[in-house]
């Protein structure tokens, strides 16, 4: 452990400890307390991840691998634990311990007062923990520890306020169709481990690259892989778990379910990229899947009236650009989105908790509107945060997002698969992305405000612990995309940075590269997208004072795009329906067969017992005169048998 | 008449003995005499098996201590029989004043 990189190991732990801490002293902890061991905790993994990331910048030789200890060898296959520390796993540490750290910091505030304050930070302590796992891990059977690990935690928090039933059910929700994702994670190492006898990710990565290119069994592995993601990073068809998971507290929706958890299924295809880069046909159906996915979940959000919910439908769209930019094998480009998404979204759901603290718990953009008047901090920075997952240019969801749209175009892995489809679908999107977003920040922080007036009166600045996140999400959203310019025509750190951890120098991904001003040009579609977009918002909510929004938004158009298109009604028709047919059958079954039976035989039992019970007079001349009467008996048969033979 | 009495006559009046026994533990009410009408049966039950040792004892087919063996096996049972037994019907004695075996229905379910 001499290398200042190989400290980052020790991250897991420190979240672990900060969770056991809580989990096991935080109810003898007074407030603040227990918010400040978690933060610290997570603090710590932050420094540690920091300094990781300069150690291995200030070098070449940018792969430290940690061994923990041998779990188990099997039939030659041997399952050792380890830590894999490279640019990719430091990086999406820093993200993650980062924005925890503030989040955390942020929780603090929010949580003050609630009376499962220790067990909200325990549960968040043992997040961070998982989710470090996973990014740490060097083999596919550790990350599925921190996958699961993560899964559970996103449970528990989503069903944080587990006394009102909605919440409850929204944590099964997501835990259900986090399972499906799962049983693709399995049959993924299944066949992984037939296949190459290892689960280990770099060598599994390098036999991959072996293989013929687009051989079937790179592409189901592949495939079964994308199902694991679409669990954890709400994908089509299992996108609907992430707007019902806003029933947990909002910071945990800014942690979990937008800056971190949800972009492990990003992760863990960029983790496994060689197998994708020599297999276009499951490649393609990741973009695909991708771009489904953010025109779906775009329409959706358009349609809330939830201030949370508009978020939720953000997220998934936005998770479905980053599932583009796997597909058509720009990887680093997706880690680069995974970067500047988990600041503004972070951001956005952060300003969205503060205005709902402000409110006292009112989530209702109908009830909302001209906060930012009164809210300034949390107003300006979420003007910040929404121009920049709007595309505003020189900020960073302009610049992760431009990379996303330019390589799906000249994405050259994915001919004969529909590249300008994708890109035609993804420009749609972001218009429709400027559009929701200048909505959701109009209804919130601008015009009037719609609520009673006593509520109004009551709304105040958030405390500091909740305004110093915001303001560094905020910054950050500014600037974290200049780490990934434009190639052309700027220097790029990010992709020297990421393209030799995530293709591990085995293969290269094909693109073409288009005349200089064909890419300048395509910049400038990218602009005109946003512009349009926010263009069109202003023209609905400010010239017209919203007027089309309100005609359109009775209707059932509306209605059918807020309730997320359809899924949640098709699942309860195809499966639930069938499920819950089937449980009431059993049901009868078990009330009126088993139940029956078993009362029956038992009541049978007892009336044969009582009856039985009169022979037992007490008298004990009758015993006697039994007993001989049975002794002649036998002695008689005893006789006539004998005397047969 | 010389010579040994025979088996056979032994055994009548082994079977004559415990006919008598089983015979006053059925229709006996005073539980001392019961007692006694059982340890008349327990000796009917000696009484043929020191007549069988004997006999084969007598045919050289196995030593005449087996057989007497098992009686002194029953004798020392039935002695330990006795006294807890008639320690029993002292309690009850004293409790009711009376050992009719009729009227101690009560120790049943």
């Amino acid at each position: 452990m001499n290398d200042p990189a190989a400290w980052v190991a020790l991250a897991p732990l420190l979240a672990l400890a900060g969770a056991l801490i809580n989990g096991l002293a935080g109810r003898a902890m007074r407030a603040p307390r227990a918010g400040i061991v978690a933060t610290a905790a997570v603090g710590a993994g932050f420094v540690l991840s920091l300094i990781a990331l300069l150690a291995l910048a200030g070098r070449d030789d940018r792969s430290v691998s940690v061994a923990l200890w041998p779990y188990a060898s099997v039939g030659g296959l041997d399952l050792s634990f380890g830590f894999l520390i490279d640019p990719l796993s430091v990086l999406m540490l820093t993200v993650v311990t980062g924005v925890g750290t503030l989040i955390h910091l942020f929780s603090i505030g929010y949580m003050r007062g609630d009376d499962g304050h220790a067990r909200y930070f325990a549960l968040l302590n043992l997040f961070v923990a998982a989710m470090t796992v996973l990014l740490l891990a060097d083999g596919f059977v550790l990350l599925f520890v921190g996958w699961e690990g993560v899964g559970v935690a996103s449970y528990l928090l989503i069903g944080f306020w587990y006394r009102t039933r909605a919440n409850a059910d929204a944590a099964r929700k997501a835990f259900v169709m986090n399972r499906i994702g799962d049983a693709g994670f399995l049959m993924a190492m299944f066949l992984t481990a037939g296949a190459f006898g290892t689960l280990h990710i770099a060598s599994v990565n390098e036999a991959a690259v072996g293989m013929a290119f687009g051989s079937a069994t790179l592409g189901a592995i592949g495939v079964l892989l994308l199902i694991a993601a679409a669990g954890k990073s709400a994908q089509l068809p299992l996108q609907t778990w992430l707007p019902d998971a806003m029933a947990g507290p909002t910071p945990v929706s800014a942690l979990i379910h937008a800056a971190t958890m949800v972009t492990a299924g990003v992760y863990l295809i960029a983790r496994t990229a060689p197998i994708f880069a020599m297999t276009p046909f499951a490649s393609a159906v990741v973009a695909w899947i991708g771009a489904a996915t953010a025109l779906v979940a775009a329409i959706a959000a358009i349609a809330q009236t939830d201030v949370k919910k508009v978020l939720a439908y953000s997220t998934v769209s936005q998770l479905g650009f980053m599932f583009v930019a796997v597909g058509v094998g720009a990887y680093w480009v997706a880690i680069f989105h995974v970067f500047t998404h988990a600041f503004f979204k972070a951001a956005l759901f952060l300003g969205a908790g503060s205005v709902i603290h402000a409110l006292g718990g009112e989530q209702d953009l109908r009830r909302m509107g001209g906060l930012g008047a009164k809210m300034p901090i949390t107003g300006l920075t979420a003007l910040i945060a929404t121009l920049a997952i709007a595309g505003v240019p020189l900020l960073s969801g302009f610049f992760s997002k431009d990379a996303i749209l330019l390589h799906a175009l000249t994405s050259t892995h994915l001919d004969g698969y529909g590249t300008t489809g994708l890109y035609g679908v993804l420009l749609l999107v972001a218009v429709l992305t400027a559009f929701y977003m200048f909505r959701w920040y109009h209804r919130v922080f601008a015009g009037r405000f719609r609520g009673d007036a006593k509520t109004f009166a009551a709304v105040h600045e958030a405390p500091a612990t909740m305004t110093v996140p915001l303001v560094v999400l905020a910054a950050f959203s500014v600037g974290a995309g200049w780490l990934g310019l434009p190639a052309f025509a700027f220097p790029n750190v990010l992709q020297g940075w990421l393209e030799p951890a995530t293709l591990g120098g085995l293969v290269s991904m094909p693109f073409d590269h288009p005349a200089l001003w064909v890419e300048w040009l395509l910049l400038g579609v990218a602009v005109a997208a946003a512009g349009v977009g926010l263009g069109l918002g202003a023209w609905v909510y400010v010239a017209r004072d919203g007027a089309p929004a309100r005609r359109f938004g009775d209707g059932a158009v509306a209605a059918f795009a807020r309730g997320g298109l359809g899924f949640d009604a098709a699942y309860r028709a195809l499966f639930v329906g069938g499920a819950q047919g089937a449980a009431d059958g059993v049901a009868v079954l078990d009330r009126d067969l088993v139940d029956r039976g078993l009362l029956g035989a038992g009541t049978a039992l007892g009336t044969f017992g009582r009856a039985a019970a009169a022979i037992q007079t007490g008298r004990v001349r009758t015993y006697a005169a039994t007993m001989f009467a049975a002794l002649v008996i036998l002695l008689l048969l005893l006789a006539w048998t004998g005397a047969r033979t | 008449m010389t010579g040994p009495v025979p088996t056979e006559a032994w055994i009548v009046l082994s079977a004559a003995l415990f006919l008598i026994g089983a015979v006053g533990v059925l229709r006996r009410r005073s539980a001392i005499l019961v007692f006694l009408s059982v340890e008349l049966m327990l000796n009917a039950g000696n009484l043929a098996l020191v007549a069988f040792a004997r006999q084969w004892a007598d045919a050289g087919l196995i030593t005449a201590m087996s057989g007497q063996t098992v009686v002194f096996v029953v004798l020392a049972v039935a002695a330990a029989e006795v006294a807890v037994g008639l320690g029993i019907l002292v309690a009850i004695f004293r409790q009711r004043h009376s050992t009719d075996v009729d009227a101690l229905s009560e120790v049943r379910l």
